[in-house]
């Protein structure tokens, strides 16, 4: 099984400087991509490729770059950036790319900045990882060094300056807009679409915002092509996927593997299964905003379009398993209070819907509920939607709720009619 | 045109604009929050949701935010779609989860969107349990009252605050639920309209806290259209009286003149109405006589016939105030009140206008232009809303940009700021200091007044010699504009800035431009004054000895240096001074004549473009003595001529007898409906229908209810009683509407939103083109001053607050009153061997003056700023050369006249 993303990355030792990473076949993709391929055909082949997005939304990400404008009429300021704000409750895969191989990143963020004619680029980084800022900001020290960033890079003519930007911990950053937002020193709420970003989007500027994961496999696709990308796979989104698994299970951790792969081998095989005395309940396939999904979903695979016909999302595809011993009210609670506080206070719905829900929940935990409650819950879930809100943040967090309350309604039941926690 | 289906019902709309004023437009009732017809939508409150279908076929449809989407050539949308209802009801209901629900004892109760957006949604039944989330408010100086527990969140203040007026010191917050508007630490707000910030406010966060002084609910005042005294722009205002008192001024919209809104010297100036400097009785400087109306009045009369009399009009005043003056007097013995100076600076303003070399631009047309010289007018200061309009005139070019290249809609507001960034069309401004809109400008210069009047000749010249000559940037940027602007004015009192004005607009017309003109001026009634074309106040002196003097409603010492002051108050016999508030003339009279403030008078004054405005009396004062001056002076000129007295004198009577007299002002009377235009037989109500006690306020002295005062010069009641609906726009008394209580109701006045009023915008523009094009005089006349060692410049500068005559006299603005100072730069400093805040002696005509100096680091070498017209810069009336020393320790302050 090929791991192009981490198979340089060993936990053991500290990432590969950018000599190592040269000698392991790094950097190859820059001096193709700047040397022999026009920007257009570097997009035209991360579009055949069928790399989607990895942040969470999944769009064909040379598509994504085709909306940047080019040519003698488009403006010539652009930016790419890397969305390094991994705080998505559950989601650590990015991290592992970041700390285990940031010359990857840095490769894979030239050759896209040359494919769209970005001169600028950075790395907005959560403010928590603190280890893979120092990695980057050696990584990009290096690689200045060896020329392969800064001014007419390998001679190409193309000129790209790499800048990392910590941020303070707000999860709305992982917002594209906000995180532009953000980048500008503005708070960080989101903006309306359209524009997109790819039009106006940092300063005003044609932006390409790219999740760290995404970037990442790009100097694979044009050192490999097209087609050995999508033959990296199990299903027909392109490639490899970095899984996460988290909960009580024997190994929890992340692993590379075929796009695609089924959710009860990640967690039976991968993860090792569930621990001694735990059962298996659920699971939040992709991140703390996905709906939960069952035993009865076990057997899906671990791709966009089949958990999304599950009626769930693969978002971030870093799951979280929930067991027979947790309260799935104090799970989802625990949630919402997450999502109620990184609320940017934009839009309505949003400020003032998930601080509501996440009042009754606490109280339905405490065994303060009443029926009602559940009919208030499932309608602000309802209403929480997408398009309703001017984001996803929302829709997002309702999407454990009305699952929750779909499939483990008993379980809210038992809170309000004991009056109390019955996992306690 | 588009056809839009609402609810399948077609209309046609203008294609590219919102859904929700496209709504609103159309009459319907859409609730919204964050959208404000002046500032775009940003989709924040998601309070006007609305259901959009693909085509006929599609039932289902999506929810989306009516602010956010287009008018495409054929949209389909629904209003009344069960899950639009339930959204938009949701979303009070959550804005009501943390709302106060404080509503009796809150000032924004019964003018309150966020009351009246409740109840249009339906949202009646609180299902939120939990304790509400509070918040510590702030204090935000004189003008202004916080209570952010009642915030919603809507982000207009913010979006005002900052993006529109430019204000640096109000923002947002924290998050999540939490979200908190306001200034970083307690202290007051810097903005010249933070004013606005009470009818931006859809709630009670933000409300006006001269009101609280006297507070009424909006159902209890009595209001009239009225038009703002304190500078030369006439910004159209709705003024509000309880109990007898002047108590609160709000923006009327005049989608010529302010638009939305107005500046904090006009929303708060009004409690000079107010003040203990009223004249309320007549006072005999020195006989101990009954003060008996009748008495006084035929004294006067008496006086008139015997003696020759002399009249000295007034900026201030209305036209016909000045009219009837000049007829008691006569037209050979009435002059303006100008100084020779403030005579030939009026005078040319009106020439400018009237040649018509370039378009007279309104208040609000300003901010169609998008190239804009600004020669020596501080306006922020001088004339705060044309600062507001030019903040938006830059940006129409970004603007227009911005919808070319990426089709972005002129009101998607974040998005075109985002996209605009800081850039800007091109404002170049020269003056002797720097002001506040120099942070917008593309280039500042600052010089004295003759240097910037020299610098508007080279321009000129510039851009008459042929294009590639052309090197000098500003020359080239107005070249270049679509349209041009010069914008000037006459506080710098400086005559050659005026002509330089002409000569640029000359030149830019020469090469075929269409170049717009904009003139700022001292007075509500500068250019009524000017138009009317009488002689200045050096005229008089060979008339004033023994005459008896009439002076209306001015004050010479503000006018004239306290010499030449004292000189003309020396020559007559008697002096009789009309007017409504106190001044050093008013008390030098031998006779003082109370009279009506604007609010308790009708009258028509001329702004600075030439418009004429009507301001109605809001309510009759107890005080008889309050009435409009050219009721007393028509009366006197009645009994001086043994004429019958007409009772019913109307201000129609006096207008037709003006226009005759004085055929330049024809069009006045058509600025506003006269007193016997009836709608369906009936009068216009000054009071909303639900104006409660009026039969009980004053019971106290009889039980039984007095007739209402009948009002002969307008088609308005002082009543509640009258025609209900929404009344011609010269006589609108206030705005409301059905199920529309607050400010918004202004919507349903407008012919389509941020359009013109129905059946148009009020006001009559008077000076119109004569087409003479005269050669274009590049002369200099720009005489250059040669200082001696030891002497500057003196150049006024003036503040918001304090700087004009009444407005200084609201408690209010007087505590925001800065200080006076003498401003040097660092190398006078050094001269003068000064620090900053010393204290400086200043020699005028053998006088000396102390005050303390501050430093401005940017003015020239030469220049010495004064802040212009408080008490303690009173002798400073025009720009002089001046000797400064510093103040040594044995000389005392011989600044006396106001101490």
């Amino acid at each position: 099984m090929e791991r192009p993303l981490t198979k340089n990355i060993h936990l053991n030792r500290p990432p590969l400087d950018a000599k190592e990473y040269e000698m392991a076949g790094g950097y190859l993709a820059v001096k193709k991509a700047l040397l022999k391929m026009a920007p257009v055909d570097v997009i035209e082949l991360i579009k055949e490729s069928n790399l989607k997005g990895r942040g969470g939304a999944g769009f064909n990400t040379g598509m994504k770059w085709s909306f940047v404008p080019m040519g003698e009429k488009a403006p010539s300021t652009k930016y790419l950036v890397a969305n390094a704000d991994e705080m998505e409750p559950g989601t650590f895969k990015d991290r592992l790319l970041l700390e285990g191989n940031p010359h990857q990143l840095l490769e894979g963020m030239i050759v896209a900045a040359y494919a769209i004619q970005a001169n600028t680029g950075y790395v907005f980084l959560r403010f928590a990882y603190k280890e893979a800022a120092k990695r980057i900001l050696q990584a990009i020290k290096e690689a200045y060094e060896a020329g392969f960033l800064g001014e007419n890079i390998l001679g190409s003519g193309f000129t790209f300056h790499l800048h990392l930007h910590t941020g303070v911990g707000r999860y709305m950053c992982g917002e594209e807009t906000a995180l532009l937002n953000a980048l500008e020193g503005k708070r960080a709420t989101p903006r309306a679409k359209p524009p997109f970003p790819q039009v106006s989007g940092l300063f005003g500027k044609p932006t390409i915002v790219n999740n760290v994961e995404t970037l990442c496999n790009i100097p694979h696709i044009i050192n490999n092509g097209a087609d050995w990308f999508k033959s990296l796979s199990h299903s027909e989104d392109g490639g490899t996927k970095l899984y996460g698994v988290s909960g009580n299970v024997n190994a929890p951790g992340c692993w590379e593997l075929p796009m695609g792969i089924s959710m009860r081998e990640l967690i039976e095989e991968y993860a090792g299964g569930m621990k001694e005395g735990y059962k298996f309940r659920g699971v939040l396939p992709g991140g703390a905003s996905t709906d939960f999904l069952t035993e009865l979903h076990l057997d899906i695979k671990m791709d966009f379009k089949s958990v999304s016909m599950a009626g769930s999302r693969l978002g971030t595809g870093t799951m979280i398993v929930l067991d027979d011993r947790t309260c799935p009210v104090g799970f989802v609670h625990n949630l919402e209070q997450f999502f109620a506080h990184e609320s940017c206070g934009w839009c309505t719905p949003c400020r003032e819907g998930l601080p509501w829900v996440e009042k009754i929940l606490w109280s339905i935990e405490q065994g303060k509920g009443s029926l009602t409650d559940l009919d208030l819950l499932e309608e602000q879930a309802r209403l929480l939607g997408p398009g309703n809100t001017f984001c996803a943040l929302a829709p997002g967090a309702a999407e454990p709720l009305q699952s929750a309350l779909k499939y483990f309604r008993e379980d809210f039941e038992q809170h309000i009619h004991q009056h109390k926690c019955p996992y306690d | 045109m588009a056809t839009l289906y609402i609810d399948n019902r077609p209309y046609d709309v203008k294609e590219g604009k919102n859904l929700l004023e496209t709504c609103l437009t159309l009459g319907f009732d859409l609730p919204y929050f964050c959208w404000h017809p002046a500032m775009g939508s940003v989709g924040a409150c998601r309070q006007c949701a609305i259901k959009i279908f693909k085509d006929e076929n599609d039932t289902a449809g999506r929810l989306v935010m009516s602010c956010m989407e287009p008018v495409g050539k054929e949209t389909r949308i629904s209003l009344d779609h069960p899950d639009a209802e339930k959204f938009r009801k949701s979303v009070i209901e959550w804005l009501m989860t943390n709302h106060p629900h404080d509503c009796a004892v809150c000032d924004e109760g019964g003018s309150c969107h966020l009351q009246d957006m409740t109840v249009m949604t339906g949202h009646n039944y609180r299902r939120f349990e939990f304790p509400k989330r509070t918040y510590v408010n702030q204090y935000l100086g004189p003008l202004i009252n916080h209570e952010m527990n009642r915030c919603i969140q809507c982000y207009r203040c913010v979006r005002f605050y900052k993006d529109y007026a430019g204000g640096k010191d109000l923002d947002v917050y924290a998050a999540h639920n939490h979200v908190y508007f306001g200034r970083e630490k307690d202290g007051i707000l810097e903005s010249e309209f933070s004013g606005n910030l009470a009818e931006i406010c859809p709630t009670g966060v933000f409300t006006d806290k001269t009101l609280k002084q006297h507070y009424s609910r909006k159902w209890d005042f009595t209001f009239a259209p009225s038009v703002c005294q304190h500078c030369s722009l006439g910004c159209n205002i709705i003024a509000g009286e309880r109990y007898g008192e002047l108590r609160q001024i709000t923006s009327r919209y005049n989608g010529d003149v302010n638009g939305y809104f107005i500046c904090d010297r006009g929303r708060f100036g009004y409690e000079a109405a107010n003040s203990v400097d009223r004249i309320y009785q007549p006072a005999l400087k020195e006989e101990n006589v009954s003060l008996n109306q009748e008495y006084i009045i035929n004294d006067i009369a008496a006086l008139l016939s015997t003696s020759n009399c002399v009249g000295i009009g007034s900026p201030r005043a209305s036209l016909e105030s000045n009219f009837a003056l000049q007829q008691l007097v006569g037209n050979g013995n009435y002059y303006s009140g100008w100084s020779d100076e403030e005579h030939r600076l009026n005078k040319a303003a009106l020439n400018i206008l009237q040649n018509r070399t370039a378009e007279i631009v309104s208040l609000k047309q300003i901010e169609q232009y998008d190239s804009i010289l600004i020669l020596g007018e501080d306006l922020t200061n001088t004339a705060p809303m044309a600062a507001l309009t030019v903040r938006q005139a830059v940006r129409k070019k970004p603007v227009e940009n911005a919808q070319q290249n990426i089709n972005l809609a002129t009101w998607h507001d974040a998005a075109l700021r985002e996209y605009i960034q800081q850039r800007h069309s091109d404002l170049f401004i020269l003056h002797p200091h720097s002001t506040k809109l120099d942070e917008i400008a593309t280039q500042v210069s600052y010089s004295t007044p003759h240097e910037i009047a020299a610098k508007g000749f080279t321009i000129a010249a510039a851009i008459d010699a042929t294009a590639d000559q052309v090197i000098d940037q500003i020359a080239t940027s107005l070249l270049n504009a679509q349209k041009p602007l010069i914008i000037t004015g006459t506080s710098l009192f400086n005559e050659p800035l005026l002509a330089a004005a002409e000569a640029i607009v000359k030149a830019l017309k020469k090469r075929g431009k269409q170049p717009g003109i904009f003139i700022t001026q001292a007075d509500c009634n500068s250019m009524g004054l000017a138009m009317m074309n009488v002689p200045p106040l050096s005229s008089a002196f060979s008339k004033l000895s023994d005459s008896t003097l009439i002076i209306l409603e001015t004050d010479l010492y503000r006018n004239l240096s306290t010499e030449k002051a004292d000189e003309i108050m020396n020559l007559p016999k008697r002096i009789i001074v009309f007017d409504h508030i106190k001044s050093t003339t008013s008390e030098k009279a031998d006779i003082k004549v109370p009279v009506g403030m604007f609010s308790e008078a009708d009258g028509t004054i001329v702004n600075n473009e030439g418009r004429a405005q009507r301001f109605f009396q809001v309510f009759v004062p107890k005080n008889e003595w309050l009435k409009e001056s050219w009721r007393w002076l028509s009366l006197l000129k009645a009994l001086k001529d043994g004429k019958a007295i007409d009772e019913n004198l109307s201000i129609s009577n006096i207008q037709s007898t003006l226009v005759e007299a004085l055929p330049q002002f024809r069009g006045i009377e058509d600025a506003a409906l006269s007193e016997d235009f009836r709608l369906n037989g009936q009068k216009v109500p000054r009071a909303p229908h639900r104006y409660s006690g009026r039969t009980a306020m004053l019971s106290n002295e009889n039980v039984s209810e007095p007739k209402p005062p009948q009002d002969i010069d307008s088609p308005m009641s002082f009543t509640m009683e009258g025609y209900r609906g929404i009344p011609p726009s010269s006589v609108t008394p206030f705005f409301w509407s059905p199920g529309w209580n607050s400010v918004q109701s202004i919507n349903k006045f407008q012919i389509e939103i941020g359009g013109p009023l129905h059946d148009g915008n009020p006001g009559v523009r008077l000076v119109n083109s004569n087409s003479s094009i005269t050669p274009i005089d590049f002369e200099q006349k720009t005489e250059k001053i040669s200082l001696k060692e030891f002497e500057w410049q003196l150049v006024p500068v003036y503040h918001i607050f304090g700087s004009e005559e009444l407005s200084a006299k609201a408690p209010a603005i007087a505590e925001l009153t800065p200080k006076p100072y003498l401003g040097l730069n660092q190398y006078s400093l050094a001269k003068l061997n000064l620090q900053e805040n010393d204290m400086a002696t200043i020699e005028h005509h053998g006088r000396a003056y102390q005050l303390p100096v501050r430093l401005r680091a940017e003015i020239n070498n030469e220049v010495a700023l004064i802040l212009f017209g408080l008490p303690q810069t009173a002798f400073f009336v025009k720009p002089v050369i001046i000797k400064i020393r510093p103040a040594s320790n044995g000389i005392t302050n011989n600044n006396s006249k106001h101490e």
